[in-house]
This record gives C-alpha cells, structure tokens and sequence, in this order.
C-alpha cells in the first residue's frame, strides 16, 4: 500500500488525465471520450426525427431534387402536406386519429384494470389449482373442437355438451386429483402468453369476431388489445403490489372493512406511481401496434399505423405526407414519454428484474 | 382464502371436508376468484383456444365459402408443404452443398456443442433426463446451423425466411445490448447533462415501427436521402440498399437496432444506479482497480437483468413483421422475408391451413430458442456469478 502511494505522486499526465478518486465521478479524459460517444448515439437518434420534421415542411420538388437540410436557408418551408392531409383530404387522417385514440385508450384502461386485479390477486391470495381438472378441461374443449369439425355438429350442442361432461367429471372424479399448481404457476403462464407470435392465434379470432359480427368494429380491437396486453400489466404490477406492505391491510380488515373496500381506499392509492408507468407502458403498445390491426381492421376502423404504411403511392413514397403523417403519430407519445420519463423507467426495470 | 401466501414451506391443508353447491357457489364470487378470474377467462379465450384451433386449422385445409367456411382435414399436408413441397424454397430457402468456410463454421459449431454435452455429462449435475434434453436441444441447434451455413455460404444458396429471421434476431439483439450497456455504463458517471441524455436516448422506443420503416427507408435512400453527397462522392449513387439482399437486411437490423437499443439502455441503467454507492466506496478504500470492480460488483448485478432483457427481445424479436414489410415489402424477392410476414401473405393469399403450420413452426423455433437459452446460457451466467 505505501509503495503504491508514493508511485501515485509521479503519475504522468496522461495517467491523471484518466483516473480518479471517485468511481462515480470521472476523471477529465474518460468525461471527454463519454461525451464524443454520448453526443454520437444523440445524433444517431435525433438526427432521423429532424430529418422527419425538416421534411414534413418540404414541397415535393424539394425532396426529389436531393438533400436539403435547413429551412429557410436550404428551402422555402411550406405547409403544402399539411394542408393537403388536415384540410382538402376530408376526414383521412382525422378518423383513423380518432380511431387509434379510442382503441389505444381503452383497451389500456381495460387491461390495466383486469390485469391490476389479477396480479393484485396473485400476490394476496393463494390459489392452487389442480392439474388434473386442467388437463380435464383442455381435453373437453379438444373434444368440441372434434365435435364441431369432424362430427359437424352445431358449435352451440358441441360446447354446451363439452361443458356438461366436464362438469360432470369435475364434481365426480375432480376430487380426486392431488396435485395441483401455485401462484407462480399461474404468473408464469400468464406472462408466457407474451411468446405467442400474434399470426399462430389471429385466424380463430379473425373467425370468432366474424361470427359475432364484431368484424370491422372498434370492440374487436380493443379486445384483441386489452389481452395481449394483460399479460404485461400482470408482469409489471406484481412486484409492485409485493412492494406494499401487508399490515396496512390487515389493519383496514381489524376495522371492519372488506376485501374490495380495503382494495380501493388503501391499495390503489399507494399503487398510483405503478399504475400510471404501466398504464403508459401498454398505452404505447396499443397506440403503435400494428400486425393485429391490418389483420382485424377495415375501412372504418383503420388505425393510423395502418395508415402510415399504406402511404405506398404507385408514384413513389411521397415523403413529405409521410413525414406529416409520422409527425402527428409520434408526437403525443414524444410528449408524454419526455414528461414521464422516470415513472417508465421504473415501471420497465421493476418488470425486468424480478421478472 | 388465506392472507398473503406462504412461501416457506408447505402449508398443511386440513382434509378436505364434503362441500355443499352453495357454498361452493359463495366461493366462486369470492374475491379471490373475481379478481383473477377476468385476466384468466381472456387469455383462455383469446389466446388459448385459439392457439388448439390454430393447431386444429394447421392440419386441415380451410375455404371461405359463402355463409362460412368448410374445412377438410388434410393431416400432415400442410406441413409437408411448407418443409417439403411448395413452401419450402421460401421457407428454409435453397439449400445446397456449404462451402469448405461453411464447413469449417459448421463444425465449429458441432464441435462446441459437443464439448459442452461432455462438460454437462463430468458435472454432478447429470442425470438422464437432463442429458436426453440437451441432445435434443443439440440435434436441433445444429440442424438450424446446418440450415444457415447450407442457404447463406454457397454462391447459388438462397436463404429462407427461417434463416432470415434468425438473422434478424441474432445481430438485432446483439447489437442492441451491447449498445444498450455501453451507453448504460456511460450514464452511470456523474456527468453533467444526464437527463436529457437518458430523455433523449429513450425516444426511439416510443416511435411505430410503421414509421421507424419509413423513417430508415427515406435515410438509406442514396438519392434523395440526407447522405446522398456522401454516397455520390464514394461512387455509391447508383446503389440502393433496399434493391440488394444484404442492403435490405442491413437497413431493417439498423431500423430494429435503432428503435430497441433504448429498452436494453434504460433498463441496464436502472440495474446500474440500483447499486449502492457505498459498495464502490469501500471498494475503493480496499485498493480494488476497475476491473476487479467490474467483475465483482457490477457483473453480479447486471448479469440476472441482462439475462432477462436478452431473453424478453429474443422472444419479440421473432415476431418481427411490421419493419419488413414497410421497409422492403420483404423485398428484393424474400431477401428481408420474416416467418411472420411469410405467414401473413399465406393469410392473404387465402391458404389459412398453411399460415397455422407455419405459426406453429415459429411457435417452435421461438419456443425452443428461449428454453434453451433460460436453461443453458441463463443457468450457465448466473453461475458466473
């Protein structure tokens, strides 16, 4: 220890330059290298959205005749794109807008609600579910299935038949059965629904919303939206809920209030901070999702990523309705994440790590 | 219903006694059960009756007719289809003899594989089942490899969307986290102007992948893109990325690069500052150089956290559709191609039986990979530390 003392008075320049006393405090050379790196990826990620904006204001001649980079210097600024989409185009843009907003919003509302009492649930009860009911189930369903396609039955005999023998086994021989699964048995299914690739389960759902004619409805997105994203909300709410401690509900209970009064006047205010970077987290799933949308959607309920990406002209992109098009898509998102950035890093890293 | 759960231990249950319907009934509108109930009845009906109906339908062939449909079950047809008939070629691409190169990586490949069953069968972990596994693990790992050295090294090769998406989620990922710990790494310091730096850095993540297409197509546009003096002066004018096979895939990994690299960094830094500042003081005071530091407190947390986000983009990434399809239509022919845009157009070309085999093989390639990966390298890293 003493030798390293005195070699540390002789360091060189260069030496001092790159080392310090406090890890968290860096040494001048090392602080330099970290902004030429930091400042490169900041390009990196602004210099696209700048290209987006500074084009969104350009005249078609401008964009085809090669770069042009500052407004005013390089080219006359013009809102010829926006006028073209908000004013003469009628409701283009403005309904597949309205369109996005109401899926987005209230399949997140529906899935952080079910998906908040779900984890809520996992976390203060204990469930134990038996396997062999399971199977059960699993097998009577498989039966209707064969039932409805093989036997060409009506679907409604079919399930309703499904269903009575399952009852039937399950009050009778479901007794039985020992073995059963637990809670994290239950999360981890739950949150492995995340796996599935949207194309293996969208052709029953595009034929059960065919035959409940919800077909080309906003229902049939927010559906589909709402449980693709509870598995999310569980993922992220459940150490939350973990988080808040217990006894301030067992106090509520020794007053006299119940599991639904305690759930409403004592958790949820104290899961605010979670919920809302949850709520955010799975609102800008829903707002940007796309493959779903161009399988269940039609013309009256196009959402705006679908509208982006039908901006294919036979003439060539046009890039500056493009552009005006992104621009109006991104920036309520933008503006969000910017004011909410701290509560969607937390939500995102509670998720990851216990996870 | 019982307070909080009890992790330690089994809890005793008292025998069951001889329940009545209605008290069976009071249970079901207990809160315990209208509580989750919600969550579990969606999933079941939204995603697992239909993925048995998607298994069902990959086994028949399907024909709108009008007032319904009509299906014929048609057993292992579409699956032979899609590995060996008709879909095969835009599938697992053409396959011809690898070159001496892809050999050599190939066997390299087979060689660690083997070595690492051999390390597996020494430990004291061993015993059948887990050994039976990981050959089966291995038989699959190399038959993949096998499929991209024999599409990807031979000049006449072609690879198949399988293949393509692996390329995709392979580099993707990669790049992604290592980007992402970088930057994480260099927003630990204290430096002046951190938050917009982690504001900034977020963005990305926030925009549709729709726009990201866009965005990137307008960016490697060599014409009228904003770099066109730089690939007119390097004799590229005439180039275009979207028109070559690995230009297209070059701009899509650079668009999936773009837009994940931030939910690698933000999470990273997360895990990051969640160390306590006192462990590097007394790490300091102890006479610790950078790297034993690095090794011994920064690895232990980060490892468990890159494992997971490694693991949560590996399984979406896979499912990549929206940027191919805007970027280069999966163009140029099926160079950018991914197994779910293939799907897809099965979708629209009416062929309903052969999109579910073909979910269904993605189900099991991206069921498999994050297995192995959770069972092996996930097990393997946390050891480490």
């Amino acid at each position: 220890m003493m030798t390293d003392k005195t070699e540390q008075t002789q360091v060189s320049f260069i030496q001092r330059l790159f080392s310090s006393s406090d890890p968290f405090r860096p040494a001048p050379g090392s602080m330099i290298i970290s902004y030429i790196f930091l400042g490169l990826w900041s390009f990196v990620v602004l210099f696209p959205l700048y290209w987006v904006v500074v084009t969104a204001f350009k005249l078609p001649i401008d964009v085809n005749v090669g770069p042009r980079f500052l407004p005013y210097g390089d080219y006359e600024p013009s809102t010829h794109a926006w006028n073209y989409l908000l004013a003469e185009s009628g409701n283009l843009v403005t309904r597949p807008y309205i369109n996005t907003m109401t899926v987005a919003i209230w399949s997140s509302i529906f899935a952080l609600i079910i998906g908040a009492a779900a984890s809520y649930a996992l976390n203060r009860f204990t469930y134990r579910p038996k396997i062999g009911l399971i199977m059960t189930f699993l097998a009577c369903i498989l039966l209707a299935i064969l039932l409805i396609v093989v036997a060409k039955l009506h679907w409604i005999i079919a399930v309703v038949l499904a269903l009575s023998i399952y009852f039937l086994l399950a009050f009778t021989i479901g007794r039985r059965f020992e073995r059963s699964m637990g809670n994290d048995d239950i999360a981890f299914w739950i949150i492995s629904q995340r796996m599935l690739p949207p194309v293996a389960v969208i052709i029953p759902i595009y034929v059960l919303f065919q035959r409940l004619g919800l077909l080309n409805t906003h229902a049939a997105l927010i559906i589909t939206y709402t449980a693709v994203n509870i598995p999310l909300v569980i993922w992220f709410m459940r150490d939350y809920f973990s988080g808040i401690p217990i006894e301030l509900e067992e106090s509520a209970f020794i007053d006299g209030a119940n599991r639904y009064q305690t759930l409403i006047k004592i958790v949820l205010p104290l899961s605010v901070p979670g919920l809302v970077a949850t709520f955010l987290i799975v609102l800008v799933f829903a707002w940007n999702e796309y493959v779903l949308a161009l399988f269940l959607s039609g013309a009256d309920t196009q959402t705006m990523p679908l509208l982006v990406a039908a901006q294919n002209a036979t003439r060539g992109p046009q890039w500056w309705n493009i552009s005006v098009l992104v621009m109006l898509m991104v920036a309520p998102i933008i503006i969000l994440a910017i004011i909410l950035e701290r509560f969607i890093a937390r939500g995102l890293l509670i998720g990851a790590v216990k996870g | 219903m019982q307070v909080a759960p009890d992790t330690h231990g089994k809890p005793k249950r008292p025998k069951q006694k001889n329940i009545t319907l209605e008290e069976r009934i009071r249970g079901w509108t207990d809160a315990s059960n209208v509580l989750l109930m919600p969550a579990i009845l969606i999933i079941l009906f939204l995603s697992v009756f239909p993925l048995i109906v998607s298994l069902f339908a990959s086994f028949a062939r399907i024909r709108f007719v009008p007032g319904g449909f009509e299906i014929n079950y048609v057993g292992l047809a579409n699956f032979k289809k899609i590995f060996f008939g008709s879909e095969q070629r835009r599938f697992l691409g053409r396959i011809e003899d690898p070159t001496i190169f892809g050999w050599v990586l190939f066997f390299a490949f087979l060689a660690f594989m083997l070595v690492m069953l051999l390390n597996h069968i020494r430990s004291e972990r061993a015993n059948p089942f887990s050994t039976m596994m990981r050959v089966i693990t291995i038989i699959i790992a190399t038959a993949l490899a096998y499929l991209a050295v024999a599409t990807l090294t031979p000049e006449s090769g072609l690879p198949g969307t399988l293949v393509v998406t692996l390329i995709f989620v392979f580099i993707g990922v990669t790049l992604q986290y290592l980007l992402g710990l970088g930057l994480a790494m260099m927003l630990t310091q204290n430096l002046p102007g951190k938050r917009i730096f982690r504001v900034m850095f977020l963005l990305p993540m926030m925009i549709t992948p729709v726009g990201i297409g866009f965005l990137f197509r307008m960016i490697v546009d060599t014409q009228k893109g904003p770099f066109a003096d730089i690939w007119y002066n390097i004799g590229l004018a005439n180039f275009s990325f979207v028109a070559t096979p690995w230009g297209a895939r070059t701009a899509i990994i650079i668009g999936d690069t773009w837009q994940w690299t931030p939910f690698m960094f933000i999470i990273l830094l997360a895990a990051l500052e969640g160390i306590p500042r006192e462990i590097f003081e007394a790490a300091m005071v102890d006479g610790a150089n950078r790297l034993s530091m690095f090794r011994h407190i920064i690895m232990p947390q980060v490892i468990p956290v890159s494992t997971t986000v490694i693991l949560i983009r590996l399984i979406e990434s896979f499912k990549i559709i929206d940027l191919p399809n805007v970027l280069t239509y999966g163009g140029p022919g099926t160079a950018t191609e991914s197994v779910s845009l293939h799907a897809y157009s099965l979708w629209r070309a009416l062929d309903l039986g052969t999109s579910a085999a073909l979910a269904y093989a993605l189900l099991f390639v991206v069921t498999f990979i994050a297995l192995a990966f959770v069972n092996i390298i996930r097990r393997r890293l946390l050891e480490l530390i």
